[in-house]
């Protein structure tokens, strides 16, 4: 018979550990998955993981659209992950990232065509703010009238999906486009356009931003009284209260940063890789970047790794997808494995599992 | 703009025919978190037994047959959840999330080959001389049986709830799981079947969707239902009949709204659109401010892990 013990404290090791293993557990599984969908799993997996950026086949195009995929996720993930570890649960993501890009374009279509150098910091401040304010509704009805704020973030999503809509078809549609939906291309708009930085790296202001974010985030978990408050909060509430930790601060400063996150995240999307404000724009990196965050352990230096990892499975799956005829949803479905092996695993870092032998009742 | 087009007694029938879905969804989950567990994976647990659903009623010709895979299907994916957070101790808020996010990827998966083709077609059921009635006829008598199943099934849930043993087993670990355990009731037995229970009926409510309600399958085609069931379970305070109550309320203002934009309201489409979304936040939002929070009454172990010392 197995038992669970509780460690007095989590495992150093395993804390590591498990994001490695729920890895390897999810590349078994999805191999299963993929010879059941009639595909070599082999070379499914060795296409997801290792061609992308090894392939001379490949790699040439692939490697660049690695800092393009991971620097959204990033971007958003350690947004999520101060929240998550003060027990504060942003899911809506999603949306603070398609209002956050919506803010940015109206900057942008504001003053097109005209030429200007504060343009684009303006569109910076507007995708913060976009996704701030979008973030603030969940916060302040949880402060104000204690609504949870995990059902009114999601909620929010499905809201801004459909103001994504109504804008692409109207107020934001390019009056030169002949009634298409979708509006004018922001990233040939050299005032507005998020250029890559470096030819051929995929490097772009949103890459730049993600890891100012993670040292930001690093330095203020780790070196800050807040840091320490956003612990507290998370594991012990009740003592947290008795520490002076306002709660309803809290809430405030976490939802407000995460938003802000996937605000700007969405912006430079918008301004640089998906060019301009469409229907299907969004692309759900606010869910993945869920992912992110718990693959990373909701470490910054984590959330790293675990971005670019997972914008790896963007890739790789899209070539998987070209190549082998592998459905889109396949990586879908290996995405949302990650997560449960990952939940699974965990067990691991609080728990020692002990053989015991039964008494007889 | 042409409000003659809108017909109340129409629209009184098809209020009954949207709130079904949610109203099976959240009844499921109602008990879940009765029993001191949140489960956010509704909507994957919905849109799984929509898609399984479907396919097994397109392969057999047999909707009822559908509506039990379906159930089959919500249940499996719970269970997926319950031994996550039941037997591995993980965290019931990521542990939905991680449901939901798996769930739009594997029916997406499965639905592939299933774009475009219509389902058999459930018989209306026939009360002979109640369904002939004017305007309470075409009302309240002639559904299809599993808009009557649902509210039985509600009914059940509150009777069972209130008036049996195994009922008040169920809230005795919701309330408080240290003292359900110390009296000898098996708190992680009850609440794996709790969350089965709520998986079958979740998926039932995915069935619902894509075999009678719209009746096709589309990727991500329950849009967000499911989170609104879960907002549904706080708005009836964990009541069964309030949560019929809401189902048919908010039922009424989706068909509202359809029928807004069918009869070209100079509101754009998408605004109305995201009226029952909106609205269900402030359902929210006044149901858990002030006065009205103090009737709440959510259980005392919602989202608690249970693990027993020793």
């Amino acid at each position: 018979m197995l038992r669970l013990e509780k460690r007095p404290q989590p495992s150093k090791f395993w804390n590591w550990a498990t994001p490695v293993l729920a890895v390897v557990l999810t590349m078994i599984a999805g191999g299963l998955l993929f010879m059941a969908l009639g595909k070599d799993p082999f070379a499914a997996i060795k296409m997801i993981f290792w061609d992308p950026l090894f392939s001379p086949q490949f790699a040439a195009y692939s490697r660049p659209q690695l800092l393009v995929k991971a620097g959204p996720l990033i971007l958003i993930a350690v947004g999520l992950a101060v929240g998550f570890r003060a027990g504060i649960w942003n899911i809506g993501a999603e949306g603070q990232y398609i209002i956050g890009a919506l803010c940015g374009a109206a900057v942008a279509l504001w003053f097109w065509p005209a030429p200007g150098w504060y343009i684009f910091p303006l569109m910076v401040l507007a995708g913060a703010f976009g996704g701030w304010a979008w973030a603030m509704i969940p916060a302040i009805l949880k402060t104000r009238f204690n609504t949870n704020e995990i059902l009114v973030s999601l909620l929010l999503v499905y809201v801004a999906e459909k103001i994504l809509a109504a804008m692409s078809v109207g107020r934001m549609r390019n009056p030169d486009g002949a009634g298409f939906p979708g509006s004018r291309n922001i990233s040939q708009y050299p005032a507005a356009s998020n250029q890559e930085l470096i030819a051929n790296t995929g490097m772009h202001w949103g890459v730049v931003a993600a890891f100012i974010a993670v040292i930001f985030t690093y330095i203020m978990l780790h070196r800050h009284i807040l840091g320490f408050q956003v612990q507290l909060a998370g594991q012990a509430p009740r003592a947290a209260r008795f520490a002076g930790v306002a709660p309803a601060r809290l809430i405030v400063l976490c939802l407000g940063f995460s938003g802000a996150m996937a605000g700007l995240a969405g912006m430079f999307e918008v301004s640089g890789p998906a060019r301009m404000i469409s229907i299907d724009f969004n692309s759900y990196y606010g869910f993945t970047a869920i992912i992110v965050a718990f693959l990373g352990r909701l470490h910054p230096v984590g959330i790293v790794l675990a971005g670019l990892l997972m914008a790896l499975t963007y890739i790789g799956g899209e070539l998987a997808q070209f190549m082998l005829g592998l459905p889109s949803a396949a990586i879908q479905v290996f995405q949302g494995m990650l997560l449960f092996f990952l939940l699974a695993v965990d067990v691991l870092s609080n728990y020692r599992i002990r053989l015991s032998v039964r008494e007889a009742v | 703009m042409d409000f003659s087009s809108i017909n109340p007694v129409v629209l009184m029938a098809a209020l009954m025919v949207a709130a079904t879905p949610i109203l099976l969804a959240a009844i499921g989950e109602l008990v879940v978190e009765k029993a001191g567990v949140l489960n956010l994976g509704v909507e994957g647990m919905m849109i799984t037994g929509a898609v399984v659903g479907f396919a097994v009623a397109v392969t057999t010709r047999n909707p009822y047959l559908g509506m039990l895979a379906a159930m089959g299907g919500g249940a499996a994916m719970s269970l997926v959840f319950g031994i996550l957070t039941q037997l591995l101790k993980a965290n019931q808020v990521a542990s939905g999330l991680a449901l939901t996010l798996f769930g739009l990827g594997f029916s997406a998966l499965v639905g592939q080959g299933y774009v475009g083709i219509s389902p058999p077609r459930t018989a209306k059921l026939n009360f002979g001389f109640l369904s002939d009635l004017p305007v309470i006829g075409p009302i309240l008598f002639r559904h299809d049986p599993m808009v009557y199943a649902s509210i039985a099934i509600v009914a059940g849930v509150w009777y069972w709830l209130n008036y049996t043993r195994g009922g008040r087993i169920l809230r005795a670990v919701g309330e408080n799981h240290d003292a359900a355990h110390a009296l000898g009731y098996r708190v992680l037995r009850v609440r794996m079947l709790a969350i089965m229970f709520g998986g079958a009926c979740a998926g039932m409510g995915g069935a619902y969707l894509s075999l009678i309600r719209v009746p096709q399958w589309t990727e991500g085609m329950t849009a967000g239902a499911g989170w609104i069931a879960l907002a549904l379970v706080v708005f009836a305070s964990w009541r069964p009949w309030r949560a019929l109550l809401g189902a048919y309320l908010f039922g009424g203002i989706v068909v509202l709204q359809l029928n807004l934009q069918a009869a070209g309201f100079r509101i754009p489409v998408e605004y109305l659109a995201m009226s029952p979304y909106l609205i269900t936040i402030l359902v929210l939002v006044i149901m858990s401010s002030g006065r009205a929070r103090k009737s709440l009454a959510a259980p005392g172990s919602l989202t608690k892990p249970f693990h027993a010392a020793g």
